[in-house]
């Protein structure tokens, strides 16, 4: 790759916050850094994982809606989370949360409990029983 | 309380506080230099080893073993340490910000709040340098951003305990000896030397050049074999592994091809400068793997097949054992 080759396909995925580094090459072979903005089959397929992370998202959010799942699924999908992480994270088994992922399961936790999740996604105990 | 603490802009992050930490005790390592002498570069397709449902494809070796490996051969050596609490992780970080030493650590991207949103994941071996504080704010020098930033103490600490592949643990690291006479030369020699051998003859398909023939022939069968949206899904975790923030571009390839001119020059060996430029084609036709796979998984591939693109990394797969196989033979 050539230094006037290094890609500057800006769709704001950086926010404008930054540029990042690429290695290229200038015009006599020799190595040096230049700044890009992004690049577009880098934008696809990281615009394609997020858009599978969406889609995990709404279809909670439809399941939450016909008394499948709790609230707590939405927070889970919501931070990128499955049962085995968001366990980790609550040092629970797995089978307990998945217990909580189901309505019933969810509206007997304690309150311990439910400010330990809400720590978990850092918001309160209100936001977590809420979908938005 | 500020320590004087230069921060450059990286590529990759572990790369990037190899050479900023070292250059703060007074060895000069470029970050290309911090990956050749580490052995970053390599080649592993695990499709039995599954993250987020996608098989596992790197292009470097394991997280952390390029620091290691770089301070073996440098002589440089570090104190590492891990906690049970978040309470006796920040006292740590604090006594050696009192000390006047910078902190290299571990953190999860997903709760640095100053990263743009779009690569927040839960990617728990990101590097950063943490160089002073001020108030509730720690300084942070985050390699593959161009300017130092703060962050509170409140999401250092969510970012140092994050659970998951690894667990953090408040994983931190610093230097307590760096040799003022390091035998640079005698360092480059024996990195490139690992990088040609793993790459060049690791017989077993999962790993080095072989590998990525291996991977060709999956490719050939993910329509097949997982239907079409699936198949997108596979391809597109090769794509973001391979030009993800902090490789420098084409899985580190071109980054190596920098590392081999430096070697060249300091060797005074003018056939690693033409391995330099032979190992840029190469990440070149990386580069144009990625453009296709972007393509398909668009919907864009006008008759481009799943059989194309792993003719193309077939081919990827031959010149790379080629090329990495006649370093392994050079003498030095």
């Amino acid at each position: 790759m050539k230094k006037n080759e290094v890609p500057q396909d800006d769709e704001n995925l950086f926010e404008g916050k930054f540029k990042v580094v690429k290695y290229a090459l200038d015009d006599d072979g020799n190595y040096g850094t230049v700044g890009s903005s992004g690049w577009e089959p880098e934008n696809t397929v990281l615009n394609q994982a997020w858009d599978e992370i969406n889609k995990k998202v709404e279809a909670t959010l439809k399941k939450i809606q016909s008394g499948e799942l709790s609230p707590l699924a939405y927070h889970m999908e919501k931070n990128i989370m499955d049962v085995g992480m968001l366990s980790q994270y609550m040092d629970i088994s797995k089978r307990n949360v998945s217990k909580h992922l189901e309505p019933n399961g969810f509206n007997s936790l304690d309150e311990k409990t439910l400010i330990k999740y809400a720590e978990v996604f850092d918001i309160s105990v209100e936001e977590l029983k809420k979908i938005e | 309380m500020k320590i004087d603490f230069e921060h450059r802009q990286s590529a990759h992050c572990e790369t990037g506080v190899i050479s900023n930490l070292m250059r703060h005790h007074g060895l000069d390592i470029s970050e290309p230099l911090a990956l050749g002498i580490g052995s970053g570069l390599f080649f592993s397709h695990m499709p039995f080893i599954k993250v987020n449902g996608l098989p596992v494809t790197t292009y470097r070796i394991m997280p952390g073993d390029i620091f290691k490996k770089f301070s073996k051969r440098t002589g440089v050596e570090m104190k590492r340490q891990k906690f049970s609490s978040p309470e006796k992780a920040m006292d740590a970080l604090d006594a050696c910000l009192e000390q006047g030493l910078p902190v290299g650590m571990l953190t999860s991207v997903f709760y640095l709040p100053y990263l743009p949103r779009a690569f927040r994941f839960h990617f728990n071996a990101h590097n950063i340098v943490v160089y002073g504080k001020e108030g509730n704010d720690y300084l942070v020098s985050d390699p593959i951003l161009e300017e130092p930033v703060k962050i509170d103490r409140r999401m250092l600490i969510r970012a140092r305990f994050a659970k998951g592949m690894p667990n953090t643990n408040g994983r931190m690291y610093y230097p307590t000896h760096v040799p003022q006479d390091v035998d640079i030369n005698a360092a480059i020699i024996k990195g490139l030397k690992y990088t040609a051998k793993d790459m060049g003859t690791i017989p077993i398909p999962f790993f080095g050049g072989k590998a990525i023939g291996f991977l060709a022939g999956r490719v050939a069968n993910y329509e097949k074999k997982y239907g079409e949206d699936e198949a997108k899904k596979y391809l597109g975790n090769i794509v973001r592994m391979q030009e993800e923030i902090g490789t420098g571009g084409a899985g580190f390839r071109f980054m190596f091809g920098a590392f081999l001119q430096e070697a060249s020059g300091r060797l005074g060996n003018p056939m690693l400068h033409k391995k330099s430029l032979e190992i840029t084609k190469i990440g070149d036709l990386w580069r144009n793997f990625a453009y296709d796979c972007g393509r398909m998984v668009k919907g864009r591939a006008n008759g481009m097949t799943y059989q194309d693109l792993a003719d193309q990394l077939s081919d990827i797969g031959r010149r790379e054992i080629i090329f990495f196989q006649s370093i392994h033979k050079m003498k030095f």
